[in-house]
């Protein structure tokens, strides 16, 4: 018989029930909150008289309607200007004081985006089950978890059973070898990957992500990496758990601590494929083909290396793709044939539970440094994951180099994300962001989005349109 | 969720084919954070003759007084009569929610669309499907005689009009259980109980660091 993967153990660590119709029972160890998707959930539970079943098993934060300006943030709720905002961040603490859930509120030091959050806090764990009603869920999945996103109806489910009914995903390695240049980040390996298979390459799949490339990812990159496995088409996306995940855990407020901590780390050290495991699918990158990426189009697939030109729809495979293509370019205004540095941009976000962690920070901090803000750019704004990650930056003095250089700094959220709050793109405008998702109208209305890294980003908020920023790097030093 | 035994109940029309769930419950009405309250925005646009926004009192919006479920004779109703392809287009939930929550409990058509179908026994609604012929006579039935009530008996599967005919119809062995104990996904789920349970039990052991720290 052969070995297990990753995914196989965790999935069979928490299996309640195998039924006959090839459905399980799952049961979960952590739900994460946030105000959007879970309202209707903990009304759900209302109406039927239920209790949650663990309280303790959940933690709740508001993120994405949370205004990121400084004056719009000090007055707290009431502070909040959108009076549909105002309500789902008000519900949201309600209902954790009613079932009394543990909650970061809008001002609480450790808010932040959600999956920002739960590492931060050691509220995620290696070995761990986690859902949120949210996609980007596969985020946790970096520290060897098996996470993913679920609908309302099932946030309700799990708060009130503590389990999932789920069916067994296949297992997909993607295995990306060899090593890095330098200027190309976890955000380039990711879009890579995405490019390579596919927005639905991942469909099916649980993806675990390996090779010498991802382990040799901070706990951060590997995490920005796991957040777009669902934008691969996969829910969930996980890596091994190694010295460095357990160095990452260590000390956090919510981590095991003494002789708990030493069972844990026993426990965790188990939680990798083993050499022998079955893949359904392998898929390989070698480190130094990848080069730093930039997306064109309004689907992560549409995505090219920043010396790259914009495709010609003429040249497409399939009349399907042509007419995708084509599609994309005229939401995008822009012509076949042009270089993507050609792109004149208006706006640059660096933020999202994609790249708004320290490290992010300081990549795109070194990039600005000393430097200005092009005056083509109409707002570059940085936005930090959680206060936490706020605090930690301004303590390195990043806020300061960001503010010098024309950026805005901003309190923590979701933000221009999804730009459910105040933050979005006009229509038209072209924007170089550090999110996780280029579809129409994602970032507001028209809005155009390239997804890059934050040092790209960085680099394009200088000079107005991207460029390379391995270039970049060479001619600052 | 509510048990689905028998019910007797006022029947009304939504004499239309291919209602859509936009008709049913209109868009701007997403965006509440509730599950419940859905009932006064029920087919919006054709009970008001101005546009419904979200959190409004309906109390006061001029109403389309030759919209079928603005009439006296069909205040209460319980049961819906209605044509093909009821509940086709997106599959938002809010659709039953605003159907439950106006008070029907009984949707019969010649066929629906299928999520809805499905989204229906989630929220405590049974859906039944019969020959379109049968549906027409049950229309005009109902018609012709104010007061119209029918029986529906879930345990013998079958409508029984004032006439005490019995209209038999189909239902999912599996669906019916559900409907009439009152199990949701969550109700069924809680009947495994106890294998939970003893699995947390077992778990904790295994695992405790993942217990008992956020609070
Ligand atoms: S940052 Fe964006 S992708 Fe992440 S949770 Fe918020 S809205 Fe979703």
């Amino acid at each position: 018989m052969s070995g297990q993967t990753l995914y196989d153990k965790l999935w069979q660590n928490h299996l309640v029930e195998q039924r006959d119709d090839g459905s399980a029972l799952i049961y979960i160890d952590r739900q994460l909150i946030h105000e959007v998707t879970s309202p209707q959930a903990f009304e759900g539970l209302r109406l039927a008289g239920r209790k949650p079943w663990r309280v303790d098993a959940n933690l709740a934060v508001p993120d994405h309607n949370v205004p990121t300006l400084r004056d719009e943030r000090v007055g707290g709720i009431a502070g909040i200007v959108d009076p549909v905002s105002r309500l789902q961040v008000q519900t949201l603490d309600d209902n954790c004081r009613d079932f009394d859930i543990m909650e970061f509120e809008i001002n609480d030091q450790r808010q932040g985006i959600v999956h920002v959050v739960g590492p931060e806090q050691g509220a995620t764990l290696p070995g761990m089950t986690i859902v949120c009603g949210d996609s980007h869920t596969s985020t946790h999945g970096a520290l060897g978890a098996l996470a993913h996103g679920i609908g309302t109806s099932e946030v309700e489910h799990v708060m009130a059973t503590q389990c999932l009914v789920q069916q067994k995903m296949k297992n997909m390695l993607v295995r990306v070898d060899g090593s890095l240049l330098s200027g190309v980040t976890a955000k380039d390996v990711v879009l890579a990957i995405i490019g390579k298979i596919g927005t639905a390459g991942g469909t099916g799949y649980a993806i675990e992500f390996g090779g010498e490339v991802i382990r040799a990812l901070s706990m951060e990159g590997r995490m920005t990496v796991c957040n777009m496995a669902i934008e691969a088409g996969a829910r969930a996306g996980m890596i091994a758990c190694d010295d460095k995940t357990i160095d990452y855990v260590r000390g956090r407020t919510y981590a095991p601590k003494g002789e708990m901590w030493e069972r844990a780390v026993e426990a965790w050290r188990d939680l990798h494929s083993d050499d022998d495991a079955q893949f359904d699918r392998v898929v390989e990158l070698r480190g130094e083909d990848i080069r730093p990426q930039v997306t064109w189009g309004t689907s992560p697939e549409m995505v090219l290396p920043v010396d790259g030109v914009i495709p010609d729809p003429a040249a497409a495979e399939s009349a399907a793709r042509r007419e995708a293509i084509e599609r994309a370019l005229q939401y995008m205004g822009l012509e076949p044939g042009m270089p993507i540095t050609g792109i004149k941009l208006d706006k640059v976000f660096i933020g999202s539970c994609t790249n708004s962690r320290i490290e992010d920070l300081r990549a795109a901090a070194a990039v600005v440094r000393g430097r200005r803000v092009a005056d083509s750019i109409k707002l570059a704004m940085v936005v930090p994951g959680s206060g936490e990650v706020k605090e930690q930056a301004e303590a390195e003095g990043l806020d300061k180099v960001f503010t010098a250089a024309g950026l805005e700094w901003r309190e923590p959220g979701c933000s221009m994300c999804l730009a459910m709050n105040s933050d979005k793109l006009g229509s038209g405008e072209h924007c170089a962001s550090t999110s996780n998702r280029n579809f129409e109208g994602r970032q507001g209305f028209g809005g155009r989005t390239h997804l890059v890294s934050p040092a790209m980003a960085a680099a394009a908020a200088v000079t107005g349109h991207f460029v390379d920023v391995r270039d970049w790097q060479e001619a600052g030093q | 969720m509510r048990s689905f035994t028998v019910l007797q109940g006022l029947a009304a029309p939504m004499d239309r084919a291919n209602v859509d769930t936009d008709l049913i419950i209109p868009k701007q009405f997403l965006k509440s954070i509730k599950r419940s309250g859905f009932g006064p925005n029920l087919f919006d646009e054709l009970r008001y003759l101005d546009q419904g926004e979200p959190g409004q009192d309906c109390s006061g919006r001029p109403v389309n007084e030759d919209f079928a479920l603005n009439q006296p004779r069909y205040q209460g109703a319980s049961v819906l009569l209605a044509r093909e392809n009821f509940g086709c287009g997106s599959s938002r939930e809010h659709a039953p929610w605003a159907l439950e929550d106006y008070g029907f409990r009984c949707l019969i058509a010649p066929s629906f669309a299928d999520i809805f179908y499905n989204n229906c026994f989630k929220n405590g609604i049974l859906p039944i499907e019969l020959d379109a012929a049968i549906v027409d006579r049950l229309f005009q039935q109902m018609y012709a005689n104010e007061g119209y009530t029918l029986t529906v008996d879930l345990e013998r599967q079958v409508v029984v009009t004032p006439e005490g005919e019995e209209i038999p119809f189909e239902v999912d062995a599996f669906r019916k259980h559900c409907l009439i104990n009152g199990l949701d996904d969550i109700g069924l789920t809680l009947e495994s109980a106890d294998a939970i349970r003893a699995f947390e039990s077992r778990w904790q052991e295994q695992s405790p660091w993942l217990f008992g720290t956020l609070k």
